[in-house]
């Protein structure tokens, strides 16, 4: 590597000191101001396990029970608190363990710094014991990554790792550190890098872009916002209030987006995507202008993309060059990070409170809330609804609580049922959909803000993917609420089953194990729903808990998410039943 | 845009890292787009590398995959040009047995009205370089083939634009 190619924080007293590669490590993760971590031991990353007992006093080591939880935990404990969450794992397998959860951080530009052990180097690429060659395995699923063989390039490559892991459009960061190199001599010194030659996180801002998006909106009679999760990534959630207040826009969000403003918003319009609200899917296709804002146009929010907006002039608030034209031609691009952009849009826009077009909103959320809303959170059958067990959890918080939520029907249900009222509230896999991430997730959360309150909300599927963290959850009794909305199917692949496959049922029915026994082997008070009027006592309960606690709903085997795109289908196309 | 599919010549300057190749061919290979020639090679710059891939594809395509490229953290700047935008080559070396050549005037001929260089020359055989566009090499093969060949190896398009590149300004910044 070349130096020459970072620029380095000057610091003053900058004292180099003999010690080895793995002591570096350690000293490198606390001058990043790194006080947690999870990872799990093995042969190729023991020096670094050595070392941490002797730090044991400022650096938290968390042991999960699989590396998958370790980066998923990362992911909750990056996710709440803006930092960057770090992972560690030995070679070979744990190394590959860890690659779903770097996928996931890839694809929410979630800012996580993993490192793996790796044989000594003497031996790279012999297929030596416990040897893979994670730096090949994780480059497409990377923003960055680097093999170490030599101690002394442990604080620079630290650096430049945080560095990018955090800056610009974030995302994961692989070290992979050879066994040598951990036990290797050398005089240490620690700079921070402040940039990297070939690498531009800010694109500059163009002032005419600017005054071309302010002038469309100026001109809308029909304008609507659709916001990602870049106003969060960004910490730019005062500035995009400011915004959309000045200029009355109504604003919908990606589930990646939900909280950066709050639910009862006047202008927050509600969800957009395949489950997401009727309105704002809808009007999509009957706005003038389309903003949007720190948003990637999935393709599970887009839908058809033949169709998607055709009619709108679209201005794309994007700090990544990339995402731009990349899935809809956009007619205004406006290049930076959008806290700066949305504050220097700011005294270009006229004051405007576009009434007439917003009551439109409401009156397709009126044809929503009869038609599927009601029946979700006030229902008349027997069965209970998820949607009542949200509305349960917002009560007995306030809705206040940071959901934490894995992937399925109860993932789309808690997204639109819970109310967002901080922002950084709506933990969940987005972009990857990773079935497992919540449990782990949540423990990461709840380190990352242990004044917040977090529930974890998960389907009895993807509960059994990462149960075994259970165990990282006794041992470090760190309270988290694990809420398991049991419909004994993998529901959502039994609804598309149901819609799309003629019922045919195909592996999705789920015979369960005792899940309140399980959670009590691992000492954490438990509980099973079964009757609406055990709910709010049962969720009470929960809550009020000190410590960690499972609770266990049994919900109405059948239900089905609405509304809903069918998958290709236009955003016009969104069924309500 | 032009939605017709045609070669594109991307050029691509980086810092001299491990991996990089990985991450760029990856590219390519995730939108199932065959690389029709690849060269790597240091550039005008010190420590700077540049990539010359030559793709076929469209230009929407290829707008996106520079987008794509340039994300890469060790990639400073990439471009793509049309066949027009640049003066490319390529290079090919040819065995041949040295009797082929000693005892046929053809095949002298040959060689010298393409402007081909005798590079070694033995009692077996002789090797034969030539540079130039894919098209003139396309034809030495196919003329040459008649009389036998024992190797034929060919590079990848190297390409030079005619406008400027301003790397050294843009790396010249990062210092300021
Ligand atoms: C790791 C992984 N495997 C498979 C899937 C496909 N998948 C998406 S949703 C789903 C069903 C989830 O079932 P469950 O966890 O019980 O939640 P529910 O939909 O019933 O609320 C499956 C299998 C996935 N998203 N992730």
């Amino acid at each position: 590597m070349h130096t020459q190619t970072l620029k380095k924080e000057k610091s003053e007293s900058v004292k180099s000191e003999r010690i080895t590669g793995s002591e570096a490590i350690i000293r490198c993760l606390l001058a990043e101001g790194v006080n947690t971590l999870y990872g799990y031991p093995g042969g190729a990353i023991m020096p670094v396990y050595d070392e941490l007992y002797k730090y044991q006093d400022k650096i938290h080591h968390v042991l999960t029970r699989h590396e998958q939880g370790a980066v998923h935990a990362a992911q909750g404990f990056a996710r709440i608190s803006g930092k960057v969450g770090v992972a560690m794992a030995t070679s070979g397998p744990g190394a590959t363990n860890l690659v779903t959860g770097i996928a996931d951080a890839q694809i929410d530009s979630t800012p996580v710094v993993c490192i793996t052990g790796q044989v000594a180097s003497h031996l790279l690429g012999s297929d030596a014991f416990q040897e893979t060659d994670i730096v090949g395995i994780s480059t497409p699923v990377t923003k960055w990554n680097h093999q170490i063989t030599k101690a002394s390039e442990i604080p620079e490559v630290f650096a430049k790792a945080f560095y990018i892991a955090k800056s610009g459009r974030p995302g994961p960061v692989l070290i992979d550190i050879t066994k040598d190199a951990q036990f290797e001599e050398f005089d240490f010194e620690y700079q921070k890098c402040t940039g990297v030659r070939s690498y531009k996180p800010y694109p500059k801002v163009d002032e005419k872009s600017l005054k071309e998006a302010a002038e469309l909106i100026n001109k809308a009679k029909k304008p609507m916002v659709v916001w990602g999760q870049g106003v969060i990534l960004g910490k730019a959630e005062e500035e995009f209030k400011a915004f959309i207040e000045k200029a009355g826009l109504p604003s919908a969000w990606t589930i990646l987006g939900a909280s950066a403003i709050p639910n009862s918003h006047p202008l927050n319009v509600g969800m957009v995507g395949m489950h997401g609200n009727y309105a704002p899917n809808l009007l999509t296709n009957q706005c003038d202008v389309l903003i949007a804002i720190g948003m990637r146009f999935d393709d599970r929010v887009t839908g058809n993309l033949q169709t998607y907006a055709k009619q709108a002039k679209i201005i794309h608030f994007e700090i990544d060059p990339a995402e731009v034209n990349k899935n809809v031609m956009v007619d205004t691009p406006v290049l930076g990070d959008v806290k700066v952009t949305l504050s220097e849009i700011m005294p270009m826009l006229n004051e405007n409170s576009h009434d007439g077009w917003r009551a439109e909103f409401q009156r397709l959320y009126d044809i929503e809330f009869k038609k599927i809303i009601e029946h979700d959170l006030y229902p008349t059958k027997d069965g209970l609804t998820m949607g009542e067990v949200l509305k349960e959890v917002n009560l007995q918080t306030r809705g206040m609580a940071a959901i934490v939520s894995d992937v399925g029907q109860h993932q789309m249900i808690a997204c639109r049922y819970a109310n967002f009222n901080v922002s950084k509230s709506n933990i969940t896999s987005g972009g990857l959909g990773t079935m497992g991430f919540a449990l782990p997730a949540a423990i990461g959360a709840k380190m990352g803000a242990p004044e917040r309150e977090v529930v974890a909300i998960i389907g009895d599927g993807g509960y059994q993917m990462t149960i075994q963290e259970l165990g990282t959850i006794f041992q470090t009794k760190v309270p988290v609420k694990i809420l398991v909305l049991n419909n004994e199917f993998l529901g959502m692949v039994r609804q598309w089953q149901q819609l799309f496959f003629d019922k045919r049922y195909a592996s999705t029915e789920m015979i369960n194990p005792d899940f309140v026994t399980i959670a009590k082997g691992y000492h954490i008070p438990a509980q099973k729903v079964t009757k609406r009027e055990d709910l709010t006592a049962a969720v009470k309960e929960m809550i009020e808990c000190e410590g960690p606690y499972f609770l266990e709903v049994a919900v109405e085997k059948e239900d089905n998410v609405f509304p809903m795109i069918p998958s290709g289908a236009s955003v016009s196309d969104i069924r309500l039943e | 845009m032009n939605n017709e599919i045609k070669p594109f010549t991307v050029s691509v300057y980086t810092e001299n890292s491990i991996g990089l190749l990985n991450r760029i061919s990856a590219i390519f290979q995730r939108r199932h787009i065959n690389i029709e020639s690849i060269n790597t090679s240091v550039s005008e710059i010190p420590g700077v590398s540049r990539f010359t891939i030559l793709v076929e594809v469209t230009e929407e395509q290829i707008k996106k995959i520079i987008g794509q490229i340039e994300k890469q953290v060790e990639v400073i700047k990439a471009y793509y040009h049309t066949d027009e935008q640049t003066i490319y080559q390529e290079s090919c070396m040819i065995k041949i047995k040295s009797s082929v050549l000693l005892e046929n005037q053809k095949v002298q001929n040959l060689i010298k009205d393409n402007g081909a260089r005798i590079v070694t020359a033995n009692k077996e055989f002789f090797v034969i370089e030539k540079s130039g566009r894919k098209s003139e090499i396309d034809q030495l093969y196919r003329d040459l083939s008649h009389y036998g060949i024992m190797q034929f190896v060919r590079s990848g398009r190297i390409a030079i634009t005619k406008d400027e590149m301003k790397i050294t300004e843009m790396l010249s910044a990062f210092y300021q």
